[in-house]
């Protein structure tokens, strides 16, 4: 299984973390800083695939961010090479050429899409196309929400 | 103001964070940022929850503490709308681990949102309970887990199969209830139900023996259609990645057709034609297809595949270990690592390509590479191999190079067949990377060094050329130093030349040279330096024209600042000075190592660098100490060794030996380093010699006293012996003999002409079996005893227990007298009494004697 997702950035600043095994927050922070550590400074050629702490931290560099997933030694390295990218390509689909801008300012939203993708450390759905497609269905539920929310406030404020 | 929007805010929030430029500042926007969230918490601001969670999720990926927050989570997911749910449950995952007790307080909202008529709130629920629920939340809510597993929308069920896998994960006593459920949903058409179905199964398998069972009676004919329906699928855009329908659940369904086909051979022999066929069929070029590829081999190698089925999954990580993608062959390392212990013959077609790999520039792939010929090794290829890696050893970065040395060692030790081949290997590690032999390797190589007196006198030689070559290695040059000292002769009078040797001529005063510049040498450490003064000591006797200038290179040393050395230099000096006599038997030749010890964990060799003056001797420690549970015989051995060696190099047991020693305690012996471990030790023996200079029993047992288990040696255990001969009170005897009442009258238990036994008994009172006698054995003769050892035999219903003597050797006259604990359990208590009979061995002017008996004549009611 997955034990967690870090996304870093080229100086070292956390953009995204998500943690499927029971992590305490020092620990946390160790690990991050660890991983951070080793990643950083391989160089471009080297294999994605690093041992730490008897697990194995499979990554791989988009642009400005370091995508970073641990998982267990008897994984396959390879698919979770695909399962970054995967991740990559859906957040590109819905942000649009998305960038480390996009993912800091919408970070919630980036947290959103991997909650579609993966759950209890494991892939939930292959198809791109399915999960933009629950993401757009959630996200009009929150503009109708917002919608209706904002009507009912104009009129109690009009009523005022 | 729209209390939904937190779009502007957090927004603002976030660029005024990213705007600062000093960590300071950064701390103080965020604590204004806090202030503000934390006193609209208190307030109930029910307009801004949404957004101040959202920064609060921010500030919390800074790494700020945040747990004010985490109340406001649960309310958010307790209200009624979609958006707050959806960012309440966001924050439960991120601020909250499972082990938190607030945790809990959120099992009623999940168990009411997977109830929930909105197929997206019910997701929301099934997404958090999946990341982080603990084992009691799991154990409340499967039950709802397991009803939506039947549900209608394909992403209900696919998220509640992954929850469930949590679930099991965390109870797996629950994995019975989910196992058909779990099989049903193998007949799905929808990907993503099914590739979380088949996780799902997998997890069972892993989980529970009986699900394995069930799974492969009942699922693996569906698995091998799934597998031949996505692979044989047209193209599809939604799946397809490089051309490949959905490689993940080619992958996932792989894997658990790994899982059922293990350890069965009607399984594997039914899914063998479809892995064949996805074998050969996938493509090289893509990654997804090597990872489909890599999942393939696993399993034919997991399962009890056919033969050519093998051939064809070596063949493919061949084509692997050759591609250029470091990824890949970094798998391929790592699959065959697996696969060496299915076939190692394939494997070893690859040794070259596999040697190329140590020497990668990726780290990984060495650290791989390296692993993989270490299970390569064997009798036939270890020359070569080895070779190969100590070449490379030569041009290796320093973080490798311990690893590499490592490796290098074990294999060596592990498969070398020829004394010769070890110790040249040996020696070239350790020139090439002596700093990073660990101490045990050295000490073995010392040990096999003594053991082969043919090799002596070409080990030193080849070390003394070694040593000019690398002086920086800092094993090298104790490995050297040692030798020099112990074979000098050898090294100077070319004895023993092997054939391949070239002749070399170096004087007495050459080796003097290398031992003083090693003591001079600022790169020296104290325990070099330490033993470059006993080789030198050593080669002062051993070619004697030397003699004066070692003493005026040991001199120098007299004032040192390290009191080792101090130590050292003052006593040698002494020796060379006062006590030429005796000089050279002190300094002979070691007794040959043990070489069973080199797999204990030692102390030996290493106190040679830390013994006083007088042993030379290294007793194999470790093993022959140990304290015997049975006959007296194999301490008492090398104790004997021990007491006669010293007592050839000190004249000890003659009366001479007295002043010697009171001359020996003139000398400025003020504190022993090695001498005694235990501070007990040290008082004890003080009071019992009232001389006031504790080190002198370092005479004897200098090595066994830094040696932990044994510190019980050094405990001059009996008060009540006998000081006459220093050696005696100092030796075995492990513990003092505890008083007890005695409850019977003690007896002779043994009377010749030439030797008493008398037996006192001691009991426990809540122990009547046991029975403890002190035997105390009195010499009759004129003539003392030496190797005096006491072996008994009991009746079957009687235990026996021997601790050592307090000596081996018996004065004359019975001007003293050994004792020996021996403890006797009757198992017929009251029913029988004790018997034994006995067999005492001993030297007497250097005949063997030996006197048997039986002694009948114990008290009743033993």
């Amino acid at each position: 299984m997955i034990h967690f997702v870090i996304l870093i950035s080229r100086q070292g600043k956390v953009r995204l973390t998500k943690w499927y095994s029971p992590y305490q927050q020092k620990e946390r922070a160790t690990a991050i800083r660890e991983l951070s550590s080793l990643i950083l400074t391989r160089g471009p050629k080297l294999c994605n695939f690093v041992e730490w702490k008897g697990y194995k931290a499979v990554y791989r560099r988009y642009a400005s961010l370091y995508f970073c997933m641990c998982v267990d030694q008897d994984d396959n390295e390879l698919e979770i090479l695909e399962i970054i990218h995967h991740f990559v390509e859906i957040l590109d689909r819905y942000f649009g050429s998305v960038c480390e801008l996009d993912l800091i300012f919408n970070f919630h939203k980036a947290y959103y899409i991997l909650d579609e993708i993966l759950i209890a450390g494991e892939l939930q759905e292959s198809s791109k196309k399915i999960v933009a497609r629950l993401i757009a269905a959630q996200d009009t539920m929150v503009e109708t929400a917002k919608a209706e929310a904002g009507s009912v406030s104009n009129m109690i404020a009009q009523t005022m | 103001m729209n209390p939904f929007s937190s779009g502007t805010r957090l927004r603002d929030m976030i660029r005024a964070i990213r705007a600062c430029k000093t960590a300071a500042e950064e701390r103080a926007v965020v604590r204004k940022e806090c202030a503000a969230i934390r006193s609209a918490i208190s307030e109930s601001d029910q307009g801004y929850r949404h957004r101040n969670i959202a920064k609060l999720m921010f500030i919390h990926m800074l790494g700020y503490p945040t747990h004010f927050g985490q109340m406001e989570c649960l309310k958010l997911i307790a209200s009624a709308g979609f958006p707050e749910k959806r960012i309440g449950y966001l924050g439960l995952m991120l601020l909250l681990d499972e082990r938190q007790e607030v945790l809990m307080l959120v099992t009623n909202s999940l168990k009411q949102d997977l109830n929930h008529s909105n197929q997206y709130i019910v997701g929301l629920a099934l997404c958090a309970l999946g990341n982080i629920c603990s084992t009691e939340m799991a154990r409340d809510l499967a039950p709802e887990v397991e009803r939506l597993l039947l549900s209608r929308d394909p992403n209900i069920k696919k998220k509640a199969a992954l929850c469930s896998i949590r679930i099991i994960r965390k109870v797996p006593d629950l994995a019975e209830n989910f196992l058909s459920l779990a099989a049903t949903l193998l007949k799905e058409k929808h990907h993503g139900v099914l590739i979380s179905g088949v996780q799902l199964c997998t997890d069972l398998c892993k989980v529970s023996e009986d699900a394995s069972n069930y799974l492969r009676k009942n699922c693996t004919e569906g698995l091998v259609r799934i597998l031949k329906d996505v692979s044989s699928s047209p193209y599809s855009p939604e799946f397809d990645i490089a051309g490949i329908t959905d490689p993940f659940l080619h992958i996932r369904v792989l894997r658990l057709m790994r899982m059922c086909g293990q350890g069965d051979s009607d399984t594997s022999e039914y899914i063998n034609d479809i892995l064949a066929q996805v074998a050969s069929k996938t493509e090289l070029n893509k990654n997804a297809g090597n990872a489909i590829l890599y999942e393939c081999v696993e399993t034919i190698m997991g399962i009890e595949a056919t033969s050519g089925l093998r051939v064809l999954a070596i063949n493919i990580l061949g084509r692997f270990l050759s591609n250029r993608d470091n990824n890949i062959r970094y798998v391929a390392l790592n699959m065959l690592i697996k696969a060496v212990a299915v076939d190692s013959q394939a494997v070893q077609r690859h040794r070259t390509t596999i040697l190329e790999c140590v020497k990668d520039s990726d780290a990984s792939i060495r650290k791989r590479a390296l692993e993989l010929v270490y299970l390569l090794v064997n009798d036939i290829n270890v020359k070569p191999l080895t070779k190969e890696l100590i070449d490379y050893l030569e041009v290796v970065d320093h973080d490798f190079k311990g690893d590499l040395t490592a490796k290098i060692c074990s294999i060596v030790e592990k498969f070398s067949q020829e004394k010769k081949w070890y110790i040249d290997q040996m020696f070239k590690v350790l020139s090439l990377a002596g700093n990073y032999v660990k101490d045990n390797v050295w000490h073995a190589l010392i040990v096999v060094i003594s053991n082969a007196p043919d090799l002596q006198g070409y080990s030193v030689r080849s070390l003394y050329k070694a040593f000019y070559t690398s002086p920086e290695q800092v094993s090298l040059v104790r490995v050297t130093v040692w030798c020099i000292g112990e074979y000098g002769e050898m090294l100077v009078n070319n004895i023993g030349v092997l054939e391949v040797e070239e002749p070399m001529t170096v004087t007495e005063s050459d080796a003097v040279d290398v031992l003083e510049a090693r003591l001079i040498s600022h790169s020296s450490d104290t325990a070099t330096r330490s033993m470059s003064l006993i080789a030198l000591l050593k080669l002062s006797s051993r070619f004697p024209p030397t003699s004066g200038r070692v003493k005026e290179i040991i001199t120098v040393h007299k004032g040192s600042f390290v009191l080792e050395l101090q130590q050292r230099a003052i006593e040698f000096n002494s020796i060379i000075q006062r006590h030429q006599n005796i000089k050279s038997s002190l300094v002979e030749r070691m007794p040959v190592l043990d070489e069973s010890t080199v797999i204990v964990k030692r102390a030996g060799p290493s106190q040679a660098s830390i013994s006083t003056e007088k042993s030379n001797q290294q007793p194999p420690s470790g093993t022959s100490l140990k304290l015997p549970n049975g006959v007296a015989k194999p301490a008492a051995a090398p104790l004997v060794d021990l007491l006669d060696l010293s007592s050839d190099d000190t004249p000890v047991s003659a009366p001479t030996s007295n002043d010697f020693l009171h001359d020996l305690l003139g000398i400025d012996l003020t504190n022993s380093s090695s001498g005694i471990a235990p501070a007990s030790g040290t008082d004890i023996l003080m009071d019992l010699l009232s001389i006031g200079t504790p080190p002198v029993q370092s005479n004897t047992s200098p090595e066994i006293s830094s040696d932990k288990g044994l510190s019980l040696i050094t405990k001059p255990a009996s008060n009540s012996v006998h000081v006459v001969d220093l050696l005696d009170g100092l030796t075995s005897n492990g513990y003092l003999p505890e008083v007890h009442i005695p409850v019977y009258s003690s007896i002779t238990a043994f009377q010749s002409s030439t030797l008493k036994i008398t037996f006192s008994f001691t009991k426990q009172p809540d122990k009547p079996q046991v029975t403890q006698i002190l035997a105390t054995f009195i010499n009759l003769s004129f003539d003392a005893y030496t190797d005096f050892v006491f072996q008994a035999a009991v009746p079957k219903f009687v235990k026996l227990h021997l601790d050592p003597a307090s000596s081996n050797h018996l004065p004359s006259n019975g001007n003293g007298a050994v004792t020996q604990t021996v403890t006797v359990t009757n198992g017929q208590h009251g029913q029988k009494s004790l018997a034994m009979r006995i067999r005492i061995a001993y030297k007497v002017n250097n005949q063997e004697k030996l006197e048997l008996g039986q002694i009948n004549n114990f008290p009743p009611g033993l």
